[in-house]
Order: C-alpha cells, then structure tokens, then sequence
C-alpha cells in the first residue's frame, strides 16, 4: 500500500513537470529582460508590491475558475458557462448592494448561492437527462449574461461598500485577499478530493461512466456535485471581479474565462477525455498564463493580437497529447 | 421503418411548427410584421448569420463541432478591408482571395482533428483564438471601404433582393444539394451516424472528416464578405460569439449534437426563428435586446430536451 501511494505520487509529480518548466521558463525570461523588473518585490505598510504579485492577484478570478473546471475536465465533461455564471454572480452582489443595501456578506452569500443554483441546473441536465456537456451548458452560456443584464437592467451597477470591496481590493498578511481566497478554496478542494474518495469518484467516472455505475459510484451525485463546485468557483471569482472595480459589468465581466480557465486545466495536464487531473497542475497551468498576459501588458504590446499566441501553445500542448504524433515520434526515435 | 424515417424528422417538423406559429403570432401582436420590407430584413439582417450555421451544420452533422466560425467571420472582414484598403487590391481578387483563404483554414483545422485524432472542441478552440489574434495583426481598428465596385457590389440588387440576401439563398441551395444529392452528403450523415460503421462501409473517413471543416471554413469567409456587404467596414471584433448563436440555430433547426440526424434545411428555420425572436424583441420596443439571449436559451433547453426524449425512444 505504501509503495503504490509512492508510485502514484511519483506519477503525478512526472505530469507537473512539463507545466513547471514552461512556467518556468516563461519566469526566466521575465527576470532576463532588465526593463522590466518582474521579480521586484516592495514593501509599503507591511503589504507586498509587484509584478509577481500582481500576477497571483489578478490571476485569481483564473485560478478560481480553472480549478472547478478542472474536476469537470475529469468526469471527461466541459463547462462552457463559467464566464457567463461570474457575471450573473457579479451582477447579483451588485444588486443587492446598491438597490437593496444589504451587508456585504449576504450579498456574497446570496450571490454564491445564484451561482450554485446555476451549477446544479447544469450538473441536473447533464446528470439526469444524459445531455453532452458542451451542448447542455452551451445553453447558460447563451442566456447567462442576458439574465445578468436582466438584473442589472443592462447598466452597470456600481456601489459603495468598503467591507464588499475588500474582497477584491484588501489585503491581509501581507497578500492581496483574492490571492488568499483562490489559495484557500485550492487547499479545501485539493483535501476534499485528494483525502476522501472523492477525487478517485471523479476520475473513475471520467475513466469509464459505465463500469464505475457498475463498481457502485453514484455517478450522477458525482456529476452534480462537480457542476455544482464548478458555479461555485464561477461565483467567488466574480465577487473578486466585482469587488475589484466597485461595480457589476454584465457584458464584459469573465468574457472568454471558460476558454483560459479550460486552457490552465490542459495545460495543467488535465485530459479533456477525462480520468485524470491535477489541481496543482492546474494551478501552474493558470499562473503561466496570467504569467503570459502580465508580461505581454507590462511590455506595453496589445493584448488582443497575444490571442494567436495563446492559440499556438493550446495546438502544441494538444500535438503533445496526440496518440497518432506520439507514435510516430516514437518510431522515428527507434528507427536510427 | 416509418416510425424511423418519422422519428428522424420530428425535430424539423417541430422547428417548422415553432417557427411558424411565431411568425403568426408576432404577425397578430404587431402591426406591420407581415410585410415584405420585414421579410427582407429577417433575411438580410441574418444574412450572414445564416450562412455560418449552413457551414457549422455539416460539421455537426458528421460529429465534430466548429467554435472558430465567429473569429473566421471576424478576421475574414478585416482582412477584405485592409486588401481593398491598404494594399489596394480589387476587390475581384480580395474577396476570391478571402474565400480561399477561409477554406484553406478550415482543411487545416480539418486535418488536424483527423490525422492527430484531436477532439474537435479543442482544436476548433486553437483556430477561434488564432484568427481572433490574427484578425487584431491586421488592424485594431474597424476599417471603412470605400471602392466604386465595392458601392457597386452593396447597391446590387437582384429583383427585391440585396445581394447579402442572394448570397445566403444561393449557399442554402448549395448546401442543400451538398447534403441530399451527393456521395459526400451521404457520407456526411453516415460518418455522424457512427464512424467505425462508415469505415466498415468503405466510405472515404478522412476525406470527409477534412472537406467538412472545409465547408465550414468557406461559409463562414462567406459570411464574413457578406458582414462587410452589410456594413461596408472591416472590425477585427465582428462576429463575437456568433459561433453559439450559429450552434443554437443549427440545435433550434433539429440537428442532433451528436451527429447522424438532422437536415440543413432546418437550420435555414433555425435561423429564422432566431431572427423572428430577435425582430420580435426590437417590435415590442419595450424589451431590452438581452431577451433574445435568453429566449435563445429557453428555446435551446426545450429542444435539447426533446431531442433526448427522441433519441431514448429510438433505442429503445
């Protein structure tokens, strides 16, 4: 049992590996162009300054994203309405704050709860009507920022609550407080999962759906329960978003996230076939491309033509993952 | 076998049904809906619309998914600007070009998925942020264009039809060849249906799967020719999103997403029920645009839902 508990360790650090040294790379040649100081960190009244960050700062609403996504990933489903479920979570505490003057942690929680509701009708077409993933949150995708338009009454709404903006733009400890939400919801979810049979469910019904209805895993609890995380973690990222800029944008709050927060998740060495993740790995995933669009910004280049770039490493990583390239690599490398 | 060839078409008659009864009903709520300027814009507004659903619906047809529709429409119309533009090209030669240029995309995308065994979403994903990223090299900026064959080309009308119109009825007739008259049609509902029975018949897997992500890749360049007809601009941002508004109208039009069963022709209603939604929410002028979405949305559920009510009844 020990040796095996080490073997599967062993195999999970191999995966991160590939993540890692793009990471770190992508670091190396950060610190190597003197322009710009990445690693330059400053203290003022004992809270820490810089690039770096700023990057785990501004990365979290990613971080928090990616992370529901990633069990998603392992149940070999997709969520493509996380972008669209942090703008009904934005637009929700800001209703409640600017119309309904109420505190800021019953917005927070009332809008949490929005977003888990999201999540469940999700998980519940997917889990009991046995619709494909894509199509069924295909649907929220879709109509998601049209009910957050509906709530903010197509304005942007904008309110005053210290203790609400906080949440995005405090700081405790010396680190920014998104940075500590997005650690701390990694830290329950990696435990949750990873110290309780859980996480094993949630590869075993990615790996085979019928074999592990078979081995007894309540496939459909398990399904919902991954959407359901998945609104959850749409929703604290969108109080961080909102919190942020004091204010609920339903029509640009999380556009495209589900796309990073898939791309952290692959890059992470999530299999969009599902049966296997890694939390940790996603975790590096998403920092390397906070990491990319940090230093695109800070170089002054515009962001949107980086989209290309972005494309370019999503094709390379999927190249990598190909059975077909494998093979044939591995042929040549036999055939001299 | 009736109950087959029956069950195999209830989605497209449900998209006529709905279509029609809201194309009634709307014509009772408003004054004025049922009339011949309204049609035409229906048409011409969901112009090009339309024919990135046309595209999109093979690819569905034959299992695979199209994301990058929307970028391809995007990257096509600034490109055709900055061609007649900057480089002062005719546009005889840009918009060839153009085409030509959105075909070979889709055969690459194609290519990928089926030689490195990809799954479709993915690399469909990679194209959508390549040609976004693409299209915003060319330029940030929306372009104008301004040629005398291009005023030309958007003044043209054929009878009372403008030529966005004609452009989108002319692909639908295409398609509909494409699809009901041709080995490659076959081949299209046969790969859908189950790939590893359309590899035991024989059928041509490879050659499909890539002339599918072809046709998309071509529609949706023609979509993007028809956007700057419409707008005589070229903006790197044009289409954003479309590619659910152009799956949602393929779904609506009682294409299954798991392939094998559906007819392009329903798509052509799925676009109008959408436009019909769209037309209406403008008509009520008390609604705010973002009910379309949502309509959209609660359309899609119904329909999802009924496809899987039939699919069940199939197999069973």
């Amino acid at each position: 049992m020990p040796e095996s508990a080490a073997y599967g360790f062993r195999e999970r650090a191999g995966r991160l590996v590939w993540p890692l040294l793009a990471l770190a790379l992508l670091l190396g040649l950060n610190a190597a162009s003197a322009e710009v100081s990445f690693f330059r960190l400053t203290v003022r009244d004992g809270c820490l300054y810089g690039p770096a960050i700023d990057v785990l700062n501004r990365g979290a609403p990613l971080l928090l994203a990616a992370l529901g996504m990633t069990l998603v990933i392992a149940t070999g489903g997709v969520d493509l309405s996380v972008g669209a479920v942090l703008s009904i979570g934005g637009a929700a505490a800001a209703v409640l704050l600017a119309q309904h003057d109420a505190a800021a942690w019953v917005a927070a929680l009332a809008a949490l709860a929005v977003c888990l509701v999201a999540g469940l009708w999700n998980g519940a077409i997917i889990a009991f009507f046995g619709v494909q993933p894509i199509v069924a949150t295909l649907v929220l995708m879709v109509a998601g920022r049209g009910i957050a338009q509906l709530m903010t009454a197509g304005q942007i709404v904008t309110f005053e609550n210290p203790a609400f903006a906080a949440l995005g733009t405090g700081y405790a400890l010396g680190l920014p407080l998104p940075v500590w939400i997005a650690l701390c919801a990694y830290l329950l979810t990696g435990l949750l999962v990873r110290r309780t049979a859980l996480g094993l469910f949630v590869e075993a019904v990615g790996s085979n759906e019928t074999a592990s209805r078979y081995a007894g895993v309540n496939v459909r609890g398990v399904k919902l329960f991954v959407y359901a995380l998945s609104g959850v973690c749409a929703g604290l990222a969108g109080l961080i978003a909102a919190a942020d800029i004091k204010a609920a944008d339903a029509n640009n709050a999380g556009l495209y996230l589900e796309l990073d927060a898939i791309l952290a998740a692959v890059l992470g060495g999530a299999a969009l076939t599902g049966g296997r993740f890694s939390l940790l790995g996603t975790l590096i995933g998403a920092l390397f491309i906070q990491t990319m669009t940090t230093m695109i910004l800070l170089r002054g280049v515009p962001v949107e033509p980086t989209l290309a770039l972005k494309a370019l490493i999503v094709l390379g990583v999927c190249l990598l993952q190909s059975e077909p390239l494998r093979r044939r690599l591995m042929f040549w490398r036999a055939a001299p | 076998m009736m109950a087959r060839l029956f069950a195999g078409r209830l989605p497209l008659l449900a998209t006529a049904v709905v279509c029609a009864a809201l194309y009634v009903a709307a014509g009772l709520r408003y004054e004025g809906f049922v009339s011949q300027d309204v049609a035409l814009n229906l048409l011409r507004d969901n112009s090009f619309l339309g024919l990135c659903a046309l595209g999109e619906t093979f690819v569905i047809l034959a299992g695979g998914i199209d994301l990058s529709v929307g970028a391809m429409l995007g990257f096509t119309t600034i490109l055709i600007a900055t061609l007649i533009e900057q480089a002062g090209l005719h546009p005889a030669l840009a918009l060839p070009l153009a085409l030509a240029l959105g075909a070979l995309f889709g055969a690459g995308q194609g290519s990928v998925i089926h030689f490195f065994k990809l799954p479709p979403f993915l690399v469909t994903l990679a194209g959508m942020f390549l040609l976004r990223g693409a299209g915003f090299m060319i330029s940030l900026e929306a372009q104008t264009i301004r040629h005398p064959a291009y005023d030309a080309l958007i003044d043209y009308s054929f009878d009372v039809f403008p030529l966005p119109i004609v452009i989108f009825l002319a692909g639908l007739a295409a398609a509909l060849v494409l699809s009901d008259w041709t080995p490659f049609g076959r081949a299209v509902y046969a790969l859908g249906g189950s790939e590893s029975s359309a590899r035991l018949m024989g059928l041509p897997i490879g050659r499909t799967k890539i002339l599918v992500y072809t046709l998309s890749g071509l529609f949706a360049a023609a979509g993007g020719v028809v956007f700057t007809l419409y707008t005589q601009a070229g903006n790197p941002t044009a289409g954003a999103m479309l590619e659910l508004d152009a799956i949602a109208a393929v779904v609506i039009g009682g294409t299954l997403l798991s392939g094998g069963i559906g007819h392009v022709f329903g798509t052509f209603l799925g676009v109008l029920t959408y436009g019909i939604i769209q037309m209406s929410i403008i008509f009520e002028g008390t609604l705010s645009s973002w009910w379309t979405r949502i309509a959209i949305g609660g359309l899609l559920v119904v329909f999802i839902l009924l496809q899987r009510l039939i699919q069940r009844g199939n197999s069973e």
